[in-house]
């Protein structure tokens, strides 16, 4: 497959061209090696996942994406074109939004204000024509808030809008956390561990509403998963990592054949 | 004696309403002003968890600016706005210097380093502007003099024009950061920097710039207040001490609440006015001004540790 072309799905989407690219990226922490000279693709309008066992390097992979990390070798090619080293807010402004695996809301602000902060990467206005709630400001206001009344809608949260986030129960603090990353309007979306710690009827929920994020707005959703089977549903291609090494990359089926994943998932002495 | 406690201080207010209406308007006054600093302490506890000690010598640092500019011969409305570009360079520059290098630092290490901001103004100021006291330009920034006198009730109340002027402009002040901060997206990102660096960052907020901010709205809370105090007792280092008074009212108000610092601020001026009046003097001597607000915020505190408004911290164990 080069660069540029697509494919088509299983259940017939087209998928477009490389959006980002992983590298031979290795990353240390002192002297532990957490990741291993892995590269991989993203492409346009595709669910990636990430899967592997805990400690696997899935979460710094994804760290690295965001900005979080710096990787001690390797590159990251996003749109086209190498990334320079960046900070997680600059990585965010380029239109990578993201939720973390323990939640990570402002918990004393509303809802809608959480989510409006979604919103800051497409602020334009200066601090002092927002002081003074003047032209441009107020117009950004509005259609800040148009759009993200969209996107509370999508994700029916309307009937908690006005409530201070601390309050709610977790599977709602999880779709809040997805409606602030969604109204950023991202190219790319990261799910670290979107399901993690829900029950059944919550993890439906929350697959239903990436597929219709995907699907609704053409979003391109790379995903941190434990749950095998919730993943396998999900996803379009699969990469596998265990102990910071790719062993598979594919196809869910493809993936669920390949004897090295079911090697690491079943145990096989190392 | 008992009287002299829980009877006749009442006994006095309502024989004399003008004269407690007095009183409270003159509380209202220094109220609103401890409001204002302890506002300038909130923004930046909220956006960093740094206690600002240097908040009080931030507000001598731009009085003494402000009457030094004008010394030196430079228009009074030009030298507000030099003092204005100053505090921003302040800003810029507690950031780049002090702040950046300690990112993740405890916070008492922080703490420290406003102290040492503190001392470092203290120096600066006196070395450029000399430690003397000065007058604060008032009738040049047109600061009305003079007094209005009512007489509600058969009484007699003045009300002085330059504390209705401080009221009006403290009030704007206020009501303007409220809205900047509920309404805006800057206002949103600065709330947010302080629930979770994390998530803030992931959003696209720049650290710096929002430190930036925050310290430089500080500064122009520091140059409004320093304006309304030098104009009714003098420029000088003495100044320092009113910022402390913000102390008890962000302990009374809770550290991270805005609602709180105005509440607290205003409670605080109203009640040691009146305290002072209608106890102090008759019973202690006087001058009980200097101490109250501390009891006061002390009794709050043992029976309220996050204080009126403070968030309640709840650890699930």
């Amino acid at each position: 497959m080069k660069d540029t072309e697509g494919y088509v799905t299983a259940d017939g989407r087209q998928i477009g061209g490389v959006l980002m690219e992983m590298r031979d990226i290795t990353l240390k922490f002192g002297g532990v090696v957490a990741i291993n000279d892995i590269s991989f693709d993203i492409r346009e309008g595709e669910i990636r996942a990430i899967i592997g066992p805990n400690g696997a390097g899935k979460s710094s992979m994804l760290n690295i994406i965001s900005g979080f990390y710096t990787p001690s070798v390797g590159e990251v090619w996003y749109k086209g074109s190498k990334r320079p080293p960046m900070k997680p807010y600059e990585v965010a402004r380029q239109g990578v939004a993201r939720t973390f695996q323990n939640i990570a809301l402002f918990e004393g602000m509303t809802v809608l204000d959480n989510v409006m902060t979604g919103r800051l990467t497409h602020m334009h206005a200066g601090v002092f024509s927002q002081a003074l709630w003047w032209g441009k400001a107020r117009d950004e206001e509005m259609e800040n808030r148009e759009k993200v009344e969209k996107v509370i809608d999508f994700l029916e949260i309307q009937a908690i809008r006005k409530t201070p986030v601390g309050r709610l129960p977790y599977g709602l603090k999880k779709r809040v956390e997805l409606a602030r990353a969604l109204a950023a309007e991202p190219s790319i979306l990261l799910l670290d561990e979107p399901m993690a710690g829900m029950n059944v009827e919550e993890k439906e929920d929350m697959s239903r509403f990436i597929l219709d994020v995907n699907d609704e707005f053409g979003t391109t959703i790379a995903l941190i998963e434990h749950d095998m089977g919730v993943v396998m549903d999900l996803s379009d291609r699969v990469v596998v990592m265990d102990y910071g090494k790719k062993i598979g990359d594919g196809t869910p089926d493809e993936v669920r054949n390949n004897q090295d994943v079911i090697d690491a998932y079943l145990g096989v002495p190392h | 004696m008992l009287a002299d406690i829980f009877i006749n201080p009442f006994v006095d207010m309502f024989a004399a309403p003008d004269f407690l209406m007095q009183v409270l308007w003159e509380g209202l006054v220094s109220g609103i002003l401890y409001a204002l600093i302890a506002l300038g302490f909130v923004l930046i506890f909220r956006s960093s968890r740094i206690f600002n000690f240097a908040q009080g010598i931030m507000v001598v640092f731009a009085a003494l600016t402000l009457v030094g500019l004008h010394a030196y011969g430079v228009p009074a409305w030009i030298s507000v706005a030099l003092t204005l570009g100053v505090m921003f360079v302040l800003a810029l520059t507690i950031e780049r210097v002090v702040l950046r290098p300690l990112v993740g630092q405890p916070d008492i290490i922080l703490f420290m380093a406003t102290i040492g901001i503190t001392l470092f103004l203290i120096g600066f100021g006196e070395t450029i502007f000399g430690g003397e006291n000065k007058v604060m330009i008032s009738s040049e920034l047109g600061i009305p003099t003079g007094d209005t006198v009512m007489e509600p009730f058969g009484g007699l109340l003045i009300l002085q024009h330059l504390d209705i002027t401080v009221v009006i402009v403290a009030t704007l002040l206020v009501l303007a950061l409220l809205a900047f901060l509920n309404y805006t997206q800057m206002g949103r990102a600065i709330r947010a920097l302080g629930d979770d660096h994390q998530a803030a960052l992931s959003v696209g907020i720049s650290l710096q710039t929002i430190w930036v901010l925050v310290w430089f709205i500080a500064g122009i809370i520091a140059l409004v207040t320093g304006i309304a105090w030098g104009a009714r007792a003098g420029v000088s280092f003495a100044l320092e001490v009113i910022a402390y008074k913000a102390l008890p009212v962000l302990m009374l108000g809770g550290l991270e609440s805005i609602t709180g610092a105005i509440v607290g601020g205003l409670m605080i001026g109203m009640l040691e006015k009146l305290f002072e009046i209608y106890w102090g003097q008759p019973l202690l001597g006087g001058n009980t001004e200097t101490w109250f607000a501390f009891v006061l915020a002390l009794i709050v505190l043992l029976f309220r540790p996050q204080g009126l408004f403070g968030e309640k911290i709840i650890e699930r164990v």
